[in-house]
């Protein structure tokens, strides 16, 4: 019982290629940039968009299959969708906006009433029945659309970065809620979103949308733990390089070398966490294996501390506290030293 | 109040955006040319009478002929001209440009020209009105429904150009979201479609009813001017002209009035204010 998808479609500059599993009962977050194609999925998913060839799946029944032209109408389709600005139907009250879906399928007016004021209970908003969605704050635009979706109980839940359109302030909130709903729907989920904070919170397993093709998937720890991509590693914040290992030694594709503790082989991702760099304005002596002349160059403060890009033969992100940071007198940039450890060089296959 | 409206703010009080002379001369002249004759014809009613004026048979018979054919152009447009409105804005298909092209045709020929074609085309040995005429026994010159359908072909462009507008600028996206909760085609377009589209669809039927009101031309030449049967009030308060100029001029007012009460609906559509 889940979502099986194996699709490819071109929309404008976008190629999609993808090939998504989803098991019940798991929340899988679809992370990506702006522009990856993480809607045009979720509306190929829905059957917004046709796809060029591929399958679509849900709990075994067949949703699109270019091989046999087999093709169930969106209309048709047990799914619930919360859009990014949530569509809400203007001309319609909140209570008639939630009830849409079960009178759309053929419920009695009354009924499908009774059926949404109480969905409008259950995400806080019984007071709320007779406003227009212009008359409601983003967050309770957020839920009415959450209840929309959810009320016609759907076994495939598709979230379009829901929680995007919120200011800062009540996103926790409606975060924490929209996490409750969602633990309680029995289905099939999958939501988007291109911010790795709301990734990491709501995530059961996240799957890496880039450039129209799944780039990695796991757990949020495995997947912050060893990224595969440029743009996840600075998600997260870690120095990523890609390059050759022939024991202990990696070759850096674009020039350089880390040396690392174990034994790799073939092409591998090298990770460096920024605070496992250490810099000197003389050159060091001691244990670190990895040891570069460079300049200092850009500083960021991060919270309690500082980020410093170093230029070299490997450049590097370091993470120092801003006591470290004055002392050196970083700020003035000039030549520095850098040095990792061999233990704090992560490496895994390409 | 965006930067360009605080910089147009910032020159009237400056006096900056004073007109100059060579344009204002002309705007004044144009102003009277376009309100003089509304002056003159309010000048020239005979208020005290109006009433007696509105009140005999042939105006008030014309009143009703008028109303019962500018409703039936206009629910005749909503019934063909909002799904053709509907075919135009959301279907791709070749030739497409030249059916708008056709479709809005009436609005910039000449009505009279209008009247001639309905003749060549539904008249008793026109086109389509020969086998009318002989397979169902109906004749369309010279009768009310007549007059309905040359009001209906003038006026109909008008309701057609607006809600094609209205549908071309509504945000299609409502439409999948309507899918998404189960909604098919239809239910979509009852319930989400065309709520969303009101507006443009109330403009465009007001426009399209003020037209089919004030039709004179093509009613004429393919309807005649029968009093009771195709005599509406255009054509009667051309033909009191000759009789009758104080009955012309009372008709002549609840048309301008009715005209104005259109343009006072519509204000917030054509004269947004700022």
């Amino acid at each position: 019982m889940s979502l099986e998808a194996e699709l490819g479609l071109t929309l404008g500059r976008l190629e999609l290629e993808v090939e998504l599993a989803v098991e019940t009962g798991e929340l899988v977050v679809l992370l990506g940039p702006n522009g990856a194609g993480k809607t045009t999925l979720l509306r190929a998913l829905a059957g917004l968009v046709a796809l060029d060839h591929g399958r679509v799946a849900l709990d075994g029944a067949v949703l699109d299959d270019t091989g046999s032209g087999a093709h169930v109408a969106t209309e048709q389709r047990p799914i619930g969708f919360v859009f990014q600005d949530y569509l809400l139907f203007p001309h319609l009250s909140a209570l008639e906006n939630v009830a849409f879906g079960l009178r759309a399928r053929g419920l009695a007016r009354a009924e499908a009433r009774r059926r949404a004021a109480v969905w409008l209970e259950r995400v806080g908003l019984a007071g709320y029945t007779g406003s227009r969605p212009r008359a409601l704050s983003g967050g309770q635009a957020q839920r009415v659309a959450l209840a929309r979706a959810m009320v016609s109980d759907p076994r495939l839940l598709l979230l379009d970065e829901p929680l995007a359109a919120l200011d800062a302030a009540s996103r926790t909130e409606v975060r924490r809620d929209l996490r409750r709903h969602l633990a309680s729907f029995d289905g099939t989920r999958l939501l988007v979103t291109h911010d790795p904070l709301e990734a990491i919170a709501l995530a059961d397993r996240l799957v890496v949308l880039e450039g129209g093709r799944v780039t990695q998937t796991g757990t949020p720890d495995q997947v912050s733990a060893r990224p595969r991509s440029r743009y996840v590693a600075e998600l997260v914040g870690v120095n990523l390089y890609r390059g050759r290992a022939t024991g202990a030694v990696v070759e850096v594709d674009g020039g350089g070398t880390l040396v690392a503790a174990g034994d790799h082989h073939g092409e591998v991702f090298a990770a460096v966490h920024p605070h496992a760099v250490a810099l000197h304005r003389r050159a060091p002596e001691g244990t670190p294996r990895n040891v570069w002349a460079g300049t200092a160059d850009t500083l960021d403060i991060v919270g309690d501390r500082v980020r410093i890009r170093v230029t070299g033969p490997v450049p590097i992100v370091a993470e120092v506290t801003p006591a470290a940071a004055s002392e050196l007198r970083l700020a003035d940039g000039g030549p520095v030293w850098a040095s990792v450890k061999a233990t704090e060089v992560i490496v895994y296959p390409a | 109040m965006t930067a360009a409206v605080r910089r147009r703010r910032a020159d009237a009080s400056s006096g900056r955006n004073r007109a100059p002379v060579l344009f204002v001369v002309p705007a004044v002249v144009a102003v009277g040319f376009l309100a003089v004759p509304l002056v003159g014809l309010l000048g020239r009613t005979p208020w005290t009478s109006m009433a007696t004026e509105l009140a005999t048979p042939r105006v008030l018979e014309a009143l009703r002929l008028s109303l019962v054919c500018s409703l039936g152009a206009v629910g005749i447009s909503l019934l063909l001209g909002v799904p053709l409105a509907f075919v135009l804005a959301r279907f791709e298909f070749p030739g497409r440009n030249l059916v708008r092209a056709l479709t809005t045709l009436p609005m910039v020929l000449p009505p009279v020209v209008g009247g001639v074609a309905l003749l060549l085309a539904f008249g008793r040995r026109g086109l389509a009105g020969q086998w009318l005429d002989r397979a169902l026994g109906i004749t369309l010159p010279f009768t009310t429904t007549g007059a309905i359908l040359a009001e209906a072909f003038v006026a109909m462009p008008f309701l057609v150009i607006t809600t094609e507008a209205g549908l071309r600028a509504m945000d299609r996206r409502f439409e999948d979201a309507a899918a998404t909760l189960g909604a098919g085609r239809w239910t979509t377009f009852r319930r989400v479609t065309l709520p969303l589209v009101a507006p443009s669809l109330g403009a465009g039927a007001a426009l399209c009813w003020a037209r089919a009101l004030g039709e004179f031309g093509a009613t004429i030449t393919f309807a005649g001017n029968l009093p009771g049967v195709t005599q509406t009030m255009p054509l009667a308060v051309y033909l009191a002209l000759e009789t009758d100029l104080d009955a012309a001029i009372a008709l002549s007012l609840v048309l301008l009035a009715i005209s104005l009460a259109v343009l006072v609906a519509l204000r917030d559509r054509w004269f947004p204010t700022a």
